[in-house]
């Protein structure tokens, strides 16, 4: 055979061939839009009706963009300027309503020479979830956060400060009692540390006040419930929501995991009562029905009474997601805590919720995404959300009619931007918390 | 630790919002504010401005009430309502007063639980449609596209006129005056119905209002008229005779300008009377003798209110029509103060 | 304290019911349950006082009378003449109807999309990228609002279509052979019509053309004698290990009986024609109806797409492998290992997402679509002054119709549950 074949071969390479580029079909720019463009007939079809998708919308969006007007004193002067620039029958952005309108759009009719202190709210508001979020960050952070909820009533709402100060004189009351008396018994504790401070505020933070007030005037100029509007309203109610949500949905998440039936079957009712109806009826509730429930007489603002069935409403999404959290952990951690002899208190305090919570934050974040979209459902019972109540407000000026466009891509972008960052913030834990469990 | 952070904040909340008292005026004199409930946004009617500020027709009556019984025509805080919301916010107490074009009506009156105190506009449903569509009158409107506002008495006013005229149409359904214009500007509907008043009101907003026509045909008796809850007949009576003074003090030439002038006393006893310099009438509804003084300084009488809030000189451009004294052959008519 | 022998002696003492493990979650029961009874009872008398103050009662009788009002759309027979609760029904309907047709487009766009969106094309992918994070990120209320003002504004009204006598021509021109026209109130369709018809009965709830019954009927045969054509198919292969061919076979079982009574019922297509003010003859489908049903697509597809792509990227390269080492094609890869896998996870949250999307066509308030709330929550509530009543009934339906979804998703749950071992 071997003759045979060194017979045949007619040739043998015995050098190197020099190396040659490989064929531009395989390298550089080409090979990428072949492999990503126009694998095949099916891919290329895509590309091309995806190139046709972003002609049209470029063709027919780019020109109203190009000639937004940003500065004008009403739509019928953004019309003539657009005219003049652009030939007649040009069409563009009138920009100029949302560079005169837009502290509307941020704070509603908050008082503008107070516009700090929402500001200052809205910073404060990160750096209070910021331990939560973060967990490189010193612990000791957590006492801010805690006391933050207050603050920002009192920086929002303004008022003396002689009322927030004592509501949380109750809570230090409260601790200091569970703290004391939990050493000897957790039930007495427990008790002592709840009716004590719902005393002390029923009774005793009137007569305090009344006094500490005279004597030391400390206070921020009041602002009604009815200047908020915009953004400031949905963070409010969004942010307000889910921060007292988080309490209730802890219990009824521990609630439908429990054995006791009873327990099981109110937390179960409650929360598939509430997830099963529209965000809607609810505020309807608020605003037509809860009057109804509460004793004659007593009498909230709206805004107070959306954050009430809006707490209601995100604590039912809250325990179903802290219901999964508790679900992840793995058995043995239950077991662990059995084993050292901690009773459920204790064993959910040190060994159980810590975790759970933890893995529960990803979906915490979502559920506030959600509750931040749904907020603007509030104007269906005549707030002033950013989407539609602002709007139609700035739109019932002469100045400002016929704006539409302007206002869905203004108030649309930051809705975007803020969710957006938050979703991505949520996803980035997610996968760092999956790390740290395996 | 959590859980006490949720009870603290819903007992610092009961605290805040304070419990109501015994009568709406007691009420209204501890809050020191008076919660008036208008419309979302009807220019002329009820509106706010670029910084939020409320004006117009029935917010003067707001101002007016506010004045009489707090003694300062800016203490009132207002409360847009929708047709849906406005007299659930009445009955539960959330407002004081309804001040927000709305209709007196039979079964409103005794089966919703609401007082009316009067009637501070008299109008009528009427429709609108553009020039260009060659319609002249309502009967011509057969198979029409018709923009309505849900939650108000011109939705069965409409129902009830096409079938009396055996004629057929579309409702397409709108939640506040300024969906209704949008969907009417855009063409979504053949014509815009709502009281006379909100049409003019409306037209006056368009860029183009001279392209647009009332028809003739007015289809129902629409008396707005303020309204207060059931059941309260010292506060009825004070928003009642709130109102009468201002149409009153129009009667008998007493305006923003003379008031104080005249409060020093005239030879009309009448003037004298609703003014406070004779008698005490303003004891009578626990209010003090120069009630209606101030009530009438908050804006005006009703005849000024009318003129710079709605009347011809505004771009609204409202005649008085039957909004004129009985006098002038309206159908203004104030009890005598006596 | 005592010893732990002599204990059971000591009889039961109160402190027992707190501090014995047998007794206590009894203990902690009752103390619950007397808080629960004790703030509904609350609740309850302040209602009561309420509504006694008030002057008003609380009973379901405005239910019966005439209602008085028109609706813009209805898939039931109504007229003004009609009670409160008819009033009730089609919007009832009106709200099953959009969310029916809301999941179906939403799963077809979902899917679509979140399979696009793992393609190795660069282009799709990043533009379905972009796609799922603009619509998940902005409010559904907007998507709807846009919808509406893009009808409003964008399309011409039913009088374009006109022929101007000036010019001879229209402002306007329908599409699809004279048969379709956008307008900026609706978009007007072809209707079906019979003509020889073979009645109709007439239930409480609404006649029912008997010409649609024999259809449907012929439609169900259809299927039925199809699926025995596949599972025959299906024992001859097992048997001989020969697939005979039957998709021709299926087709004319499809198709043809029903084609079939349709001619012989004289079925036919009419075009919607301009009269008057609007169209008439064919099916006016209204904008509200069209925005809300569109903006309920776009923004639930985009949660569609995401639960499918992490559906599919949930089952493990390996299967895909093990299936081409079987010696599977890719598509029957796919439709038989890949799908049912992904399947399982996929299903309960989109289950989870047409219940939003259900509860989300309360939004029909912004476009004023006659939904269950536009009727009963709106203007019925608004006429008779019931709110409690109302809002209360409202709220139970919808509770109903929630409840009904998430059964069928247990029930398909556990028929596609993992059989363990």
């Amino acid at each position: 055979m071997s003759e045979t074949h060194a017979q045949s071969t007619a040739f043998v390479r015995d050098t190197m061939l020099p190396q040659m580029e490989p064929p531009n079909q395989q390298s550089g720019a080409v090979k990428w839009l072949r492999e990503n463009l126009f694998a095949g007939w099916f891919n290329t079809v895509l590309t091309l009706l995806g190139l046709a998708v972003v002609y049209w919308l470029v063709t027919h969006f780019y020109p109203w963009f190009r000639h937004g007007v940003w500065s004008a004193n009403s739509m019928a002067e953004c019309r003539t300027i657009i005219a003049e620039r652009w030939g007649e029958g040009a069409s563009g952005a009138c920009w100029a309503v949302i560079n005169e309108r837009w502290h509307q759009f941020l704070f509603g009719f908050y008082p503008p020479e107070l516009y700090w202190r929402p500001i200052a709210v809205f910073l404060g508001l990160f750096l209070a979830v910021a331990p939560v979020l973060f967990t490189q960050l010193p612990r000791q952070m957590l006492i801010f956060s805690l006391a933050f909820p207050l603050l920002a009533i009192w920086l929002l709402w303004g008022g003396s400060v002689w009322p927030i100060a004592m509501i949380a004189v109750g809570f230090g009351l409260g601790f200091a009692l569970i703290k004391t008396l939990g050493g000897q018994s957790v039930l007495l504790g427990m008790a002592a540390g709840i009716v004590v401070p719902v005393l002390f505020w029923l009774y005793a933070v009137g007569p305090i006040d009344a006094v500490l007030t005279q004597a030391l005037p400390i206070g921020l100029e009041p602002v009604a419930s009815d200047r908020f509007g915009g953004f400031l309203l949905a963070i409010t109610i969004g942010a307000g929501g889910i921060a007292l949500s988080l309490p209730l949905g802890i219990i009824l998440a521990l609630g439908r995991q429990s054995d006791m039936f009873l327990i099981k079957s109110f937390s179960v009712m409650f929360i598939e009562f509430i997830r099963g109806v529209p965000l809607i009826t609810l505020l309807f509730v608020a605003s037509l029905l809860l009057n109804y429930f509460l004793p004659p007489g007593t009498n909230f603002d709206i805004i107070l009474r959306v954050m009430i069935l809006v707490t209601l409403f995100a604590a039912a999404y809250i325990a179903e997601v802290i219901r999964g959290g508790l679900a992840a952990l793995p058995r043995g951690q239950y077991e662990a805590a059995d084993a050292l002899g901690l009773d459920y208190w204790r064993a959910q305090r040190l060994i159980i919720l810590p975790q759970a919570l933890k893995i529960s934050i990803p979906g915490i974040v979502s559920t506030f995404i959600g509750m931040f979209k749904d907020t603007t459902l509030v104007t269906f019972v005549g707030l002033f959300d950013p989407l539609k109540g602002i709007p139609d407000f700035i739109r019932a000026d002469f100045a400002w009619k016929g704006t539409y466009w302007e206002h869905f891509i203004f108030v649309g972008a930051i809705f975007f931007i803020l969710n957006f960052s938050m979703s991505r913030y949520a996803m980035y834990l997610e996968r760092k918390l999956k790390r740290d469990h395996r | 630790m959590k859980k006490s952070v949720f009870f603290g904040t819903l007992a610092g909340a009961a605290l805040t919002a304070g419990i109501a008292g015994a009568t709406t005026l007691e009420d209204v004199k501890a809050r020191g504010e008076l919660n008036c409930g208008v419309n979302t946004g009807l220019v002329g009617f009820a509106a706010p401005d670029a910084n939020g500020n409320w004006s117009g027709f029935d917010v003067a009556l707001c101002k007016a009430v506010a004045a009489a019984v707090l003694g300062d025509a800016t203490k009132v805080k207002y409360v847009p309502t929708t047709g849906q919301t406005r007299f659930t916010a009445l009955a539960s107490g959330e407002i004081d007063m309804l001040a927000r074009n709305s209709t007196w009506t039979f079964s409103r009156d005794t089966d919703l639980k609401l007082d009316f105190v009067g009637v501070n506009y008299y109008d009528g449903q009427g429709f609108m449609v553009r020039k260009e569509s060659g319609v002249t009158s309502a009967k011509e409107l057969d198979g029409a596209s018709v923009c309505i506002q849900t939650g108000t008495t011109t939705e069965l006013n409409l129902a009830d006129y096409f079938k009396a005229n055996n004629m057929s149409y579309q409702p397409i359904t709108i939640d506040s005056n300024a969906e209704g214009e949008q969907q009417y500007l855009a063409g979504a509907c053949d014509a815009y119905t709502t009281d006379a008043s909100g049409l003019a009101a409306t037209r006056a907003a368009f860029a183009d209002p001279e392209n647009h026509i009332i028809l003739p045909e007015i289809i129902s008796k629409e008396p707005l008229g303020p309204a207060v809850r059931h059941g309260d007949s010292e506060w009825a009576d004070i928003v009642r005779w709130t109102l009468n003074a201002l149409i009153a003090a129009e009667e008998y030439g007493v305006t923003s300008a003379n008031i104080d002038e005249l409060a020093k006393g005239t030879e009309n006893p009448e003037i004298n009377r609703l003014l406070g310099v004779e008698g005490d009438l303003g004891a009578m509804t626990g209010l003090d003798k120069d009630w209606a003084v101030r009530a009438i300084k908050a804006g005006g009488n009703y005849g000024e209110i009318f003129a710079a809030t709605i009347g011809e000189s505004t771009p609204i451009a409202l005649a008085r029509g039957l909004n004129a004294q009985w006098t002038q052959g309206g159908l203004l008519y104030a009890p005598p103060f006596r | 304290m005592t010893s732990a022998t002599d204990a059971p002696d000591r009889g039961f003492r109160l402190s027992q019911l707190i501090y014995d493990t047998r007794y206590r979650s009894l203990t902690i029961q009752i103390f619950v349950f007397c808080i629960v009874m004790a703030g509904a009872a609350w609740l309850v008398d302040n209602t009561i006082q309420n509504l006694n103050q008030l002057g008003k009662d609380f009973n379901f009788s405005f239910l019966s009378n005439r209602a008085g009002y028109d609706i813009g759309q209805q898939l039931i027979p109504y007229t003004n003449d009609n009670t409160h609760a008819r009033a009730m029904l089609v919007g009832l309907i009106n709200t099953l109807w959009v969310s029916i047709l809301g999941c179906a487009a939403a799963t077809v766009l979902g899917v679509i999309i979140g399979v696009l969106r793992l393609s190795k094309n660069w282009l799709v992918g990043r533009l379905m990228t972009a796609y799922v994070e603009m619509f998940r990120n902005i409010p559904v209320l907007l998507w709807i609002l846009v919808c509406i003002a893009l009808l409003t504004e964008a399309t011409p009204g039913p009088n374009a279509y006109k022929i101007n006598p000036a010019t001879g021509e229209a402002g306007a021109s329908m599409i699809l052979f004279d048969s379709v026209a956008f307008t900026n109130r609706y978009t007007a369709i072809p209707a079906v019509q019979f003509e020889r018809s073979l009645g109709a009965i007439d239930t409480a709830l609404m006649p029912i053309s008997l010409n649609f019954l024999a259809l449907a009927l012929a439609l169900i045969g259809s299927i039925w004698v199809n699926r025995r054509l596949v599972a025959g198919a299906n024992r001859v292969q097992e048997a001989t290990g020969v697939r005979p061919v039957t998709w021709w076979k299926s087709l004319l079982i499809l198709f043809v009986p029903v084609l079939a009574v349709f001619v012989a019922l004289g079925g036919h297509l009419v075009a919607p024609t301009l009269k008057g003010f609007n169209f008439t003859g064919g099916t006016n489908v209204s904008n509200a109806f069209v925005a809300l049903w569109a903006g309920l697509t776009l923004y639930t597809a985009a949660f569609i797409a995401e639960i499918v792509r992490a559906g599919i990227l949930a089952i493990s390269k390996g299967q895909t492998e093990a299936a081409f080492a079987l010696g599977l094609r890719p598509n029957r890869t796919m439709r038989l290992v890949i799908l049912p896998q992904a399947l399982r996870v996929i299903v309960p949250p989109l289950i989870s997402q047409y219940l939003n999307l259900t509860k989300n066509s309360s939004l029909a308030i912004a476009v004023g679509y006659m939904d269950l709330r536009g009727t009963l929550g709106g203007i019925t509530l608004n006429q008779t002054g019931r709110e409690l009543e109302a809002i209360l009934l409202m709220m139970l339906i919808y509770l109903a119709i929630s409840l009904t979804i998430s059964g069928l998703m247990n029930v398909f749950n556990s028929r596609v549950k993992l059989k363990e071992r």
